[in-house]
């Protein structure tokens, strides 16, 4: 199965303190930001210090991804020259628009990985959707290269882009988290939301968290290490759905051995997308809790 | 090398360490270091400090470490980043 990203937790690139406690705050990646949490005149010292943080620190099962600069600045390349050797998992570009955007940095990494010797296509890329450009071409993005694991949306440089109020309802981004969904999913790859900004507001987090589960997100991005538990939560399957599942699964199992096509369990009819979904409320439960599918 | 002018990297946050790099007035390396944790520490992050001005081959210079409990992957980022932007005149 891909792997489980419920959260994804922004963290400033030329902030020691944080870059150190990294793999402890509880989000299943963190991010690494060389971009908008960097100033102009600190950009070469993140780099070389997130650089050192990739080659010397153990972030366990926590997934590393760094968000390089705007193809549009001159510090993209030195941000790759500097980061790939230390072999982040992924590496995040923002403001991409179009599949050329992709073909070009995956053109740049597969040159860095050659001449350093790693293995073709070992550093992953989630691209940032934030502008309107980006939004209509994301199924073309999401296509561009097998290196991608997801598309992420960035709703706070989307909303400025196209000139939206950015609100805590969320009503101006829906049809661009509908369009990331589906371009994601067409694609084959996950779909992660934008962070929830107001750090002291644990309820609006709570509500927007689950509207992104509920249009079919497979995790979103936190600003604050305070977010981290509530998201994960919103993201992890329920008891209930769990119980579900094994049920799904069991009858399932139980019709194939007693060689029956039509399955039903408590007068519900179980066709492929529900064992389907039980499967993958399994996998999520199998990956975060250590579950057995087979309990 | 030696080192002409200054460069500073790094900052006084908790974690972190303030790397100033200047010229020399006795023709050698002076390590001036101050740290939260000298008495535990100071030796080994002198030694880091060395190693960093060989690899860049720094001759000659004053590197003033002003340290807040920075790790040595940290410490490494801060001097070369100091280095660089001598290098680069910034």
């Amino acid at each position: 199965m891909s792997k489980v990203r419920r959260t994804m937790l922004f963290i400033p690139g030329d902030n020691p303190g944080m870059l150190l406690n990294g793999g402890v705050l509880g989000a299943d990646s963190i991010i690494f930001d060389l971009e908008d949490a960097v100033s102009l005149t600190e950009k070469d010292s993140a780099r070389i210090l997130v650089r050192n943080a990739l080659k010397n620190l153990d972030y366990g099962k926590t997934e590393v991804i760094v968000r390089i600069n705007a193809l549009n600045t001159d510090f993209w390349k030195k941000d790759l020259d500097q980061i790939i050797p230390a072999l982040p998992d992924v590496i995040m570009p923002p403001k991409i628009e179009r599949a050329e955007d992709i073909v070009k940095i995956c053109e740049y990494i597969s040159k860095i990985e050659k001449d350093m010797g790693i293995e073709d296509k070992t550093i992953k890329i989630i691209p940032i959707i934030e502008t309107s450009l980006g939004i209509e071409n994301s199924f073309q993005i999401g296509q561009a290269s097998p290196r991608l694991e997801a598309l992420f949306l960035g709703a706070e440089d989307l909303t400025a882009n196209i000139g939206a109020k950015r609100t805590k309802s969320g009503d101006e981004i829906f049809y661009s988290r509908s369009r990331i969904v589906i371009a994601a999913k067409a694609s084959e790859i996950q779909a992660i939301d934008t962070p929830y900004t107001d750090i002291d507001d644990e309820e609006g987090l709570k509500k927007d968290a689950q509207f992104a589960k509920d249009m079919g997100f497979d995790g979103k991005a936190s600003i604050s290490p305070r977010h981290v538990e509530t998201i994960n939560k919103v993201f992890t399957p329920s008891e209930e759905e769990i119980e579900f599942a094994k049920e799904v699964i069991e009858a399932i199992n139980r019709a194939e051995k007693e060689g029956r096509g039509v399955i039903s369990m408590k007068g519900q009819m179980i066709d492929a997308p529900i064992v389907n979904r039980a499967n993958h409320v399994l996998e999520i439960y199998k990956s975060v809790m250590g579950g057995s599918i087979n309990e | 090398m030696k080192i002409q002018g200054t460069a500073i990297a790094g900052t006084l946050e908790s974690n972190d360490v303030l790397i100033t790099l200047s010229p020399s007035s006795n023709n050698k390396v002076e390590i001036d270091l101050s740290s939260i944790v000298k008495k535990q520490f100071g030796d080994q992050i002198e030694e880091i400090v060395r190693e960093m001005l060989e690899e860049f081959n720094i001759e000659e210079g004053n590197i003033k470490i002003q340290d807040m409990g920075a790790l040595d992957c940290t410490i490494k980022a801060r001097i070369e980043t100091a280095i660089l932007r001598l290098k680069e005149g910034k």
